[in-house]
């Protein structure tokens, strides 16, 4: 097997605009939601890379866009080595087979009106892997893996009749049934209750030794972020700004908004001394991106150069890059 | 004298289906400038505990025993009109939810003017006007924006614009109800900072409802850990971090991730919240405790004082108990 699982480059998915009848009669040209623009990473087979950052900045698009639930604007993406870009039909069938997802919501992920074991069941179906009484008997199997036990009292029940946390194992099992290789997991915990949350990402854990899973995790949450990965990417605004190991990221982050960023997550410690990084302003629109580095209008670095020339990700320390004008 | 004082509140939502006690025998006080988080997960009765303070627990809640005093006033036996004095000028809420609390056609000056309008009714047109300015202000907005639509802000200065609505009157007391929940963390910091120097400038007593650990511990002087509609724990955040009592409550300090520690191991707290159509009985968290013992299912353990502004509601502690701590390692 190759070491890296997913690779892709100058990603781009661009949305167009709905615009008024009057403004489509006296402009020719569409806007854009530049939601990712032009981003690169490679993920190694067993890693979990995280996509962090802040509503809006495009991470869950990104996500989407790699196990193709969205057509890429440009750019290519690669799984274990093929050109999957344009794959289509039963070739994409087959290829959805080794990438699977998780989303945020199980409330929303989940058909109500499918027991436990036809949602969790359904892959196989779909995939056309089982006869007769095998999909029960594969059911059971993973709902006990997700700790669903014992998962004869869960396959007959409804998603209504479960809690939060146990609609996220039931989700987590039905991606996992297909033995997938590779697992985009769209804010897994962020809906879940605190005191669970904890039980859902050590399952993941566990997941990427026993079944050889490769994440793809994507997350607002950065405490969490840093408890599960092995390397984070921080976008902003569709692009990246840093990426890096997570031990260099957090201790030394480098980019004007990645320690911004930083700054601002609480700690559950009363008696450390807060040092929050101010920033200036909000987000600015994903249509009407600011030229040059599209930080600079929020930054107290920038200088002229930031204003006119977009920087590139380069290479600061071991694996780590940084996407700043102030770094040489 | 506290500012508010609560003894043995008990809300109930009587259903077709039974009656849920969200919040049972809760009882506290806070003085003058003081800030208080309410923690807990959902369904742990924090919001319904909330609400109580300015009477506003949704329909069918009805505040069944106890009473709530603000300034010496019980509001629990306030008839509704009266109320109208409290709302707002004694105690101001903030909800969660800023994209759906401001009226979408009414402009944001018109949200201050009214409010300011009605509850001081001697107040000119222009004198509201120029208050107005002044809070948006000091809320960091341009004064200008006052005459743009909700639709026209962010997620970000909607909320502080539910700030502003708040504290416009002037309140002794501010609850605020998971007023970043649906923020980024950038945002999150800004609006926390916020109401941090307005508690400040105004002197209000601040209640921050949150089930994130870290925000109640980072903002608040006083604690109190809800679950199940009861109240487990009530301590300074100080002693609460350096040693918490109840299991439950070390069981969610040790299921939060921390971005300062570097290989930290989060443990989960088995099992989940209990139905509270049906609720355990004895102590609501026996099921999921790993200390429970015998007593724990049978009978509901008392709020008893461990410290110096210390209470928990354990089995643990107290004559009878075993102090947790010595069998943590085991």
């Amino acid at each position: 097997m190759l070491s890296e699982i997913v690779k892709v480059e100058h990603l781009k998915k661009y949305f167009p605009v709905q615009k008024s009848f009057l403004e489509q009669l006296f402009t020719r040209e569409l806007s854009y939601v530049k939601a990712v623009d032009d981003v690169a990473f490679s993920i190694r087979s067993g890693e979990i890379f995280t996509l962090a950052g802040e509503s809006g900045c495009g991470k869950t698009t990104a996500g989407r866009v790699v196990v193709r639930l969205l057509e890429p604007t440009s750019g290519k993406i690669y799984f274990n080595g093929e050109d999957i870009t344009k794959l289509r039909g039963e070739k994409l069938r087959l290829l959805r087979r080794k990438m699977q997802m998780i989303f945020q919501d199980p409330y929303a992920s989940l058909n109500p009106r499918m027991k436990v074991v036809d949602a969790v069941g359904h892959p196989l179906e779909i995939h056309e892997l089982v006869k007769g009484g095998e999909k029960k008997k594969m059911v059971l199997e993973v709902l006990e893996k997700v700790g669903l036990t014992p998962p004869e009292q869960f396959v007959n029940l409804y998603p209504h009749q479960l809690s939060g946390g146990q609609r996220q194992r039931v989700a987590l099992a039905r991606s996992i049934i297909l033995k997938p290789e590779f697992m985009v997991a769209d804010e897994p915990v962020s809906m879940i209750d605190v005191s669970l949350r904890s039980t859902i990402i050590d399952l993941m854990l566990s997941f990427r030794k026993e079944l050889g899973l490769t994440y793809l995790f994507i997350t607002h949450d950065l405490a969490v972020a840093k408890y599960i990965s092995d390397k984070i990417a921080i976008m902003y605004l569709g692009k990246i700004v840093e990426m890096g190991h997570k031990e260099p990221l957090f201790r030394n982050p480098m980019h004007p908004y990645t320690q911004a960023l930083l700054s601002a997550i609480p700690v559950p410690n009363p008696e450390r001394e807060r040092k929050r990084i101010e920033l200036a302003g909000e987000v600015p629109s994903a249509i009407d991106i600011p030229t040059g580095c599209r930080f600079h209008p929020r930054c107290a670095y920038r200088t002229d150069k930031c204003s006119k020339e977009e920087p590139q990700l380069i290479e600061v320390g071991k694996g780590h890059f940084v996407a700043c004008h102030l770094i040489k | 004298m506290p500012l508010l004082e609560i003894g043995s509140l008990t809300v109930d939502y009587p259903t077709s289906r039974g009656t849920i006690r969200a919040v049972e025998d809760v009882s506290f006080s806070l003085k003058k400038g003081e800030t208080l988080g309410l923690a807990g997960e959902s369904g742990s009765g924090k919001s319904t505990l909330g609400l109580s303070i300015i009477r506003l627990v949704p329909y069918p809640g009805v505040i069944v025993k106890g009473h709530i005093r603000i300034d010496e006033t019980d509001i629990v036996k306030l008839r509704e009109h009266e109320m109208r004095s409290i709302r707002g000028r004694k105690a101001a809420y903030i909800f969660q939810d800023p994209m759906t609390s401001l009226n979408p056609v009414k402009r944001i000056g018109a949200h201050f003017i009214e409010l300011i309008r009605t509850h001081e009714p001697n107040t000119g047109k222009e004198e509201a006007f120029e208050r107005t300015k002044t809070v948006v202000e000091n809320l960091g907005i341009l004064s200008e924006r006052i005459n743009d639509y909700p639709h026209q802000f962010s997620g970000g200065m909607r909320q502080r614009i539910m700030i502003g609505l708040a504290i416009a009157l002037n309140p002794d007391l501010v609850i605020a109800d998971e007023p970043t929940t649906a923020l980024d963390v950038i945002v999150q910091a800004k609006i926390l900072d916020l109401l941090e120097s307005l508690r400040k400038v105004y002197g209000m007593a601040l209640i921050l409802i949150s089930h994130d650990l870290s925000i109640i511990l980072e903002r608040c002087d006083k604690i109190i850990i809800m679950y199940a509609g009861h109240m487990l724990e009530y301590v300074t955040s100080i002693e609460m971090h350096r040693n918490p009592k109840h299991p439950y409550t070390q069981g969610l300090l040790q299921s939060i991730p921390n971005i300062e520690l570097s290989d930290q191991k989060l443990v989960a707290i088995p099992g989940s919240p209990p139905d509270m159509l049906n609720p355990p009985k004895g102590c609501r968290f026996w099921p999921r405790c790993s200390y429970a013992k015998k007593i724990c299912r049978v009978k509901e353990p008392p709020l008893i004082k461990v410290g110096r502004n210390h209470f928990v509601r354990c089995f643990l502690y107290g004559k009878k108990g075993v102090h947790v701590e010595r069998n943590r390692k085991s």
